[in-house]
């Protein structure tokens, strides 16, 4: 005889429309309830780690803008990072303020993929293609410049490959005076409406205690009340030069998580507009010229570089040995986010396991790397 | 109908075919009528459907099949015969087959109860507005076949959301009917609509006394649906395709002809109960300023109600795809307590009003 009471055991994913890329999770249902949770994660290995100890610096430069292809100038700009200290090399100032513009922009196209896919896990179709209208013109730009829609490698150890060509910054800064106005499009369908509130308000809330106890960082944890924001507590680039606000919010929940969100929105336009005023006016190089990238030989030493990346803090870590690294090791946001799924899910219903897992923007490459 | 049916025998009478058998025909010609003009509606609704959403997140919409896409759901339908029939090997073999079926079929009988025309109510029972919302509440079995025979966790949970939500919907459904019925002092659609005739035109359309009960109607009709703000039984981002995740093919196609069928007949009974049916907005029908002679004039009056009725339709179905476009999906919880706290008080309350009103405005008015 069989048990009617039992529990359902349910498989959301590798293959699923809103897991964003390869997550598993093993359900536990009663009814709707959901009674254990298990993230199953992997899928989506390719072993970028293991790959740098077999190639040189610079064949290793195209291979990280894969481990988040959301926010790929993040992870170029902490490898490249590294190199450069291990060298003890300066990089121009001006290469310094492009690498900030190009993060900022990389920073707004990944929030506003981030918003799209969310609110379409929510249910609402329109605000994906209004996101994907505004990103496309970050992509636009992106591609005029590097050639790439996605994998830019265009920082390199030094500096960056290009100058920004003059036509480049007018798009940018026309980019940067329409942008206002379409995130108040967004928030005029989204931020009040009540079924979107009555989804989000008070759902997965992370406590101030359990996200530092996860190490959390970026968005997620600003939303749970601690203002950690590295590009102030620890200013890299020239990001101590630049005016601009951070926030944070108190509720830990779904929609503190989007609140804080679309306030970065508008602190990246702020700093990238700053970024074209400077750029703009210099006439500096671009590239610091006494670095020999392809045949780098770095003797044995260590550096660690962080980078607020748009799915909280990314950092990276060199061992070098000689012509190829000893050893390069990536921490990423998102892996973070996926350990305190267990936390938030249990007790929670199915219908809210996608608001809640949608809130935390999650990306599967960089969990699994 | 008489009248019609009257023609139609002398017509028959030319060629010397004997009137029992026009008798036997007569039924059976508004039943193609109506499935060739299902077919067609639905084509025309799924396209419209995918230009209203692209007009509203700024696309294009399928413009590659024919001019401006006319011809992209010819294609997919189509595509979607030509397809295999995949059916896992588990599943409840009768039954996978038979719920698609039991989930179109309903609709169109539903479809033939809806007088297009003031001439054109063949279903003429008394109740046919009762029975209207009763046969529409069938699909919804085939689509609680259709999880339970696909042995897929998906399905199953999807088809039980839509069983919770169906029935907390067609209480609300039926308090509104309730009121409309005391308006017009009948249960029948055609009568329901003529009563609607007054001398201040369209001030004598129901959705003005009864504003109330359209919105929970018209809210009531999209959960029905299982559209959004209310598609969790099919929830793509909870339960991959809900109930019908196992179907491919015609099978498929049929849930997906049902669903848009069932849009067009839900807003139909909306704007019989509410907008006044087939009744021109103008108080008089144009064709009958054009011909002066009675009997062509006659007839085109039909053929402008079926517009003025097909006209209204496409409006409300505008509404419900705009409603698509704007808003997230409802939970499911939150579901059912919209529907027993919110709704179901509102249409008793709603229900007292309109008594009270046809007591002492209509009534008195007549005293």
């Amino acid at each position: 005889m069989t048990n009617l009471l039992k529990t359902m055991e349910i498989n959301v994913g590798p293959q699923h429309p809103s897991t964003h890329g390869v997550l598993r999770l093993v359900l536990e249902l009663d009814g709707e309830i959901i009674k254990s949770c298990k993230p199953v994660v992997g899928y989506l290995h390719r072993g970028i780690e293991k790959m740098a100890e077999s190639r040189s610096y610079l064949q290793y430069l195209p291979i990280v803008d894969r481990i988040d292809y959301l926010g790929g100038f993040f992870n170029s700009y902490a490898y490249c990072d590294c190199i450069e200290n291990l060298l003890n090399v300066e990089i121009p100032v001006k290469a310094q303020y492009i690498r900030v513009l190009c993060m900022e922009l990389n920073r707004i196209a990944s929030h506003l993929l981030w918003l799209g896919t969310f609110m379409l896990d929510l249910g609402a179709s329109s605000p994906l293609f209004y996101c994907f209208r505004d990103r496309e013109r970050i992509l636009h730009i992106f591609e005029a410049l590097t050639g790439q829609r996605m994998m830019y490698n265009y920082f390199t150890f030094g500096g960056v490959r290009f100058d920004i060509p003059n036509e480049i910054l007018e798009d940018i800064s026309s980019f940067v005076e329409d942008m206002p106005e379409c995130i108040k499009d967004y928030e005029n369908i989204i931020t009040t409406n009540p079924i979107f509130t009555s989804r989000c308000v008070n759902k997965g809330i992370i406590t101030k205690r359990n996200a530092l106890q996860y190490s959390i960082t970026g968005a997620n944890l600003r939303a749970s009340g601690v203002g950690l924001d590295f590009r102030k507590s620890c200013p890299y680039l020239t990001y101590d030069n630049l005016e601009f606000d951070i926030s944070y919010a108190d509720g830990g929940d779904a929609y503190s998580r989007y609140k804080v969100r679309i306030f970065e929105l508008y602190s990246s336009l702020k700093i990238v507009e700053q970024c074209i005023d400077f750029i703009r006016s210099s006439s500096e190089p671009i590239l610091n010229k006494s670095v020999k990238p392809v045949m780098l030989n770095i003797p044995e030493g260590e550096y660690t570089s962080i980078v607020e990346a748009s799915r909280g803090l990314t950092s990276c870590t060199v061992k070098a040995g000689g012509k190829t690294p000893y050893r390069v090791k990536w921490r990423t946001g998102s892996y973070y986010a996926v350990q305190l799924l267990p936390e938030l899910l249990v007790n929670c219903e199915v219908a809210d396991m996608m608001a809640i897992f949608g809130s935390l923007d999650v990306i599967l490459p960089e969990v699994d790397k | 109908m008489n009248y019609i049916l009257s023609l139609f025998i002398d017509f028959l009478a030319k060629f010397d075919v004997p009137r029992e058998v026009a008798l036997v025909i007569f039924p059976i010609i508004p039943f193609c009528v109506v499935a060739a003009a299902l077919i067609l509606v639905v084509l025309i609704l799924v396209l419209a459907e995918r230009k209203v959403l692209a007009l509203f997140t700024q696309r294009k919409g399928p413009n590659r099949v024919g001019i401006w896409g006319l011809l992209q759901t010819v294609a997919d339908a189509i595509k979607l015969l030509c397809k295999e029939n995949i059916e896992p090997n588990v599943t409840d073999g009768i039954l996978f087959t038979l719920a698609p079926i039991i989930a179109f079929v309903p609709v169109l009988i539903c479809w033939g109860i809806i007088p297009f025309s003031s001439e054109f109510d063949f279903m003429s029972i008394s109740t046919s507005a009762l029975l209207f919302v009763t046969i529409a509440f069938i699909p919804v079995i085939g689509t609680v076949l259709a999880g339970y025979a696909s042995n897929n966790k998906y399905s199953l949970i999807g088809s039980i959301r839509s069983v919770a939500q169906v029935l907390s919907y067609e209480l609300p459904i039926a308090f509104v009917l309730l009121s409309i019925a005391v308006l017009a002092s009948s249960l029948n659609i055609k009568d329901i609509i003529l009563s609607q005739i007054s001398m201040f035109q369209v001030c004598g359309w129901y959705i003005f006394p009864c504003f109330l009960g359209f919105i929970i109607m018209f809210i009531s009709s999209i959960a029905e649906l299982n559209r959004c703000p209310f598609d969790l039984p099919e929830a793509e981002s909870e339960l991959v395709a809900g109930y019908n995740t196992e179907y491919s093919g015609m099978r498929f196609a049929l849930f997906f002809l049902g669903e848009y069928a069932m849009m067009f007949a839900s807003s139909a009974f909306i704007v019989a109960l509410f907008f006044g049916g087939f009744l021109s907005p103008f108080g008089f029908y144009i064709s009958e300023k054009i011909f002066s002679n009675n009997v062509i004039a006659q007839l085109f009056v039909y053929f402008e109600q079926a517009f003025w009725f097909f006209l209204k339709t496409f409006v409300v179905v505008f509404l419900i795809m705009w409603v698509r476009a704007v808003l997230p999906r409802l939970k499911s919880s939150d579901l059912l307590k919209f529907s027993w706290k919110f709704l179901l008080p509102l249409s008793i309350i709603n229900f007292l009003f309109i008594c009270i009103f046809k007591y002492f405005v209509l009534l008195g008015g007549i005293k």
